[in-house]
């Protein structure tokens, strides 16, 4: 890939030897009545007099406030990630970014009042495109989903597929079901029929202790824990056969880590050697799903001691090579500096390129730079 | 439905020296089995309310990952008979010390003087019908985990007969290990310089993932890991190693190639988040290679034997793993396939035995 130095800004020429498309970028609202304009008289009034209701009881206490870098809040004094002029200079200029793609984290899938879910997340979708997608050709998002009800997820789908700065769905890696069943099938349905991925990010809440061991005591493991919870999904849609059912479906699992794939895949083939039988739905071997139908993004990155072992680990699941994408979490704490994250080790010819940007954009279809602007493009049926 | 599953008859081997098998699973046949360890007032609770057996999903009866072809006797289930754990195992693997579970499910029992019962009476089974009888068996102290101060009350009880080595704990559970309620248990564990282990399986009756019930068993048996890790990091965050310096903890039937990645992903976080717990005071990985044991089995193995040796070299010790046929359960087709090959002879001596046979200090 050739990299136009022309599209870089003064501050990272020079220091990338990659194009950079960062997959998992946390948008804010830079306060709670941001999306009013959005929200119709009876959803502004229930914003106002009863609010979110979530799963209560499932809070830790972040690192940081917003879990944020220090230094990520803006000169205005709004909260991290909700300033787009600060986003440019602080992240998709600072590093030379093609393009970003944003996970609002803003709770609309999980909530209990299913209507209120669907209100909010299209509000969200509308606040994206206003705020973020139209300004800036660089940005890319999900679509957010009220994921908990398959026709409510369908018909906000079918609103707001037609803005191309839409790339996937999104939704949380803790749902009140594993992510295979039926219940979230239509959803799926849609999904495939206009080749938009399954994003699926860190956090969320389902309804009940976030492992199979009950509650966790510290942030420290419900963060580092949340791999398990990607373990547990990607178990899931594989023996439900979502794949069987839905062959182009592809999901793209967002700061869950990755060193753990190679191994589940040895795991799910010895279980499905001998049960087989329980799941006839199922055409081939567990592993090749796995290496057919998922994507996964780098932060946080898992740090071997011998930065080699990060090799054998790609050894143990070579196909990994074409689905990593490099992804900071900006403006989080543990943001992964896009210069510094990959370990100082001779990878693969190509390696670096797929998996800074390469991966993300054949994923994504994003062609050409960020020149290829999305302005105008509202409200144009995508092909 | 077409059975094509192959599974074999489990057969032994001479891997070359005895070996200590640090999972055998015991099973209690039948209700009756337990009457003459029960006194009256349980005896008549029993009869009047037709109760039977705790229920636990973890391991269905005839599903071919629970009970091996042959393994199970005339009058019972697979793992009853002392007679085939002789002859299949004790004798088949040149067994020198075996080490019995025995998935009780007493978590399962919500009332809490009923789970104390009952896993005194399966104590006191495994003693009168395993231990007493056959001098290379060792056995695991089933306790009434839901109610930790019952459960240290049951390791009082039994915990000094020498034929018990450690206490065991269903690894799907209402709370992480790690939490303080638990402390009770482990406190007994070390007046009697026990092992506590967690193992396959648990009905404590909150889901065994974090997104609710899977549908199918496949799911829940190849999940099983995932609550492994679960475990793993609360045991560590939370303090139990700093607060119990003797306390030693086996992983049995969990699988290991996992550990690496969770290593690495534990060790990092807890570079930017370790003032939250600050009792630790090494890496979270060293308290995982210097105070628990994993059983070998099940594998897992990659179709390249070559990565088995990477992730063992990528743990970082050659202490932590040790043998286990996991028997009656179908686990390997050969029994040339029980262990990763092209380990050296250190490794495959400490494996086999020595690991085991310092840890439970045999």
């Amino acid at each position: 890939m050739m990299v136009l130095t022309a599209e870089r800004s003064d501050v990272a020429r020079g220091k990338s030897k990659y194009a950079v498309i960062d997959c998992d970028i946390h948008p804010n609202l830079a306060s709670p009545a941001a999306l009013d304009p959005y929200l119709s008289e009876r959803w502004r009034q229930h914003r106002q007099s009863i609010g979110g209701r979530g799963f209560s009881g499932s809070y830790y206490p972040r690192a940081q406030p917003n879990a944020s870098r220090t230094d990520a809040w803006p000169p205005n004094g709004k909260p991290a990630g909700s300033d787009l002029d600060f986003m440019r200079y602080q992240l998709l200029d600072a590093y030379g970014m093609d393009f970003g793609v944003l996970q609002p984290l803003l709770g609309s899938g999980g909530q209990r009042n299913l209507e209120w879910s669907a209100a909010h997340a299209a509000a969200v979708n509308d606040w994206q495109i206003e705020t973020w997608l139209n300004p800036e050709p660089r940005l890319r998002s999900g679509l957010v989903v009220p994921y908990e009800d398959g026709e409510l997820s369908v018909k906000e789908i079918e609103r707001s597929r037609y803005h191309e700065g839409f790339v996937q769905l999104m939704l949380a890696i803790r749902t009140s079901e594993p992510l295979g069943r039926r219940k979230y099938w239509k959803m799926y349905e849609a999904a495939e029929a206009y080749g938009l991925p399954i994003g699926i990010h860190f956090g969320g809440q389902g309804g009940h202790p976030t492992t199979g061991a009950g509650w966790p005591s510290y942030y420290v493991e419900d963060h580092a824990g949340m791999s398990t919870a990607f373990q547990a999904q990607v178990i899931s849609y594989i023996c439900e056969g979502v794949f069987d059912r839905f062959p182009k479906l592809k999901i793209v699992l967002i700061e869950g880590g990755f060193a753990w794939l190679p191994v589940l895949g040895w795991r799910l083939d010895a279980a499905w050697s001998k049960l087989k039988e329980e799941v006839p739905h199922l055409k081939r071997k567990p592993s090749e799903y796995l290496a057919e139908h998922f994507w996964v993004t780098t932060q946080p990155m898992e740090e071997p001691p011998v930065p080699e072992q990060f090799l054998e680990m790609l050894d143990m699941a070579p196909w990994m090579a074409d689905r990593l994408m490099f992804a900071t979490d900006y403006p989080h704490w543990d943001f992964d500096d896009p210069f510094e994250a990959l370990p100082k080790v001779k990878f693969p010819d190509g390696f670096e390129a797929k998996v800074m940007a390469e991966n993300a954009r054949a994923l994504y279809k994003l062609s050409g730079g960020p020149q290829a602007s999305l302005h105008g493009m509202n409200g144009s049926a995508r092909a | 439905m077409q059975q094509s599953t192959g599974a074999l008859a489990p057969r032994g081997m001479d891997l070359g020296q005895a070996v200590i098998d640090t999972d055998i699973h015991v099973n209690v046949p039948s209700e009756n089995a337990l009457f003459p360890y029960l006194n009256d007032h349980w005896r008549e609770y029993l009869r009047y309310s037709a109760f039977r057996l705790p229920t636990d999903t973890a391991y269905p009866k005839n599903a071919p990952t629970s009970a091996l072809p042959t393994t199970t006797p005339e009058n019972g289930t697979a793992g009853s008979s002392l007679d085939l754990v002789r002859s299949q195992v004790l004798d088949a693997w040149n067994v020198e010390v075996g080490i019995l579970n025995c998935s009780y499910a007493a978590e399962s029992l919500h009332n809490p003087d009923t789970g104390a019962a009952m896993s005194a009476a399966v104590n006191d089974w495994l003693v009168a019908e395993w231990l007493d009888k056959e001098p290379r068996l060792r056995a695991s102290i089933v306790v009434p985990s839901r109610v930790p101060e019952l459960a240290a009350k049951e390791v009082d009880r039994v915990g000094g007969h020498p034929g018990f080595v450690q206490v065991y704990l269903p690894v799907v559970s209402e709370a992480p290990y790690g939490h303080r309620r638990y402390w009770p248990i482990f406190e007994a564990a070390a007046r009697h310089d026990l092992v506590v282990s967690l193992q396959f399986g648990g009905a404590p009756g909150n889901p065994p993932t974090g997104a609710g019930w899977p549908s199918y068993y496949i799911e829940e048996y190849a999940g099983m890991s995932q609550v492994f890790m679960s475990q793993i990091l609360n045991l560590v965050v939370e303090g139990g190693f700093d607060h119990f310096p003797n306390l030693r903890m086996a992983m049995i039937e969990g699988g290991w190639t996992w550990l690496p990645s969770l290593m690495w992903r534990i060790d990092k976080d807890w570079k930017g988040l370790r003032r939250e717990v600050p009792w630790n005071t090494q890496t979270p990985s060293d308290y995982i290679r210097q105070r628990m044991r994993f059983s070998l089995q099940p594998l897992d193995a990659s179709p390249d034997p070559k990565h088995m040796r990477m992730l063992i070299d990528q743990i970082g010790s050659d202490d932590v793993l040790m043998f286990s046929t996991d028997y009656p359960h179908w686990q390997f087709d050969r029994p040339e396939d029980a262990v990763p090959a092209g380990l050296s002879d250190a490794q495959r001596r400490k494996i086999l035995s020595e690991n085991a046979r310092a840890f439970y200090r045999l």
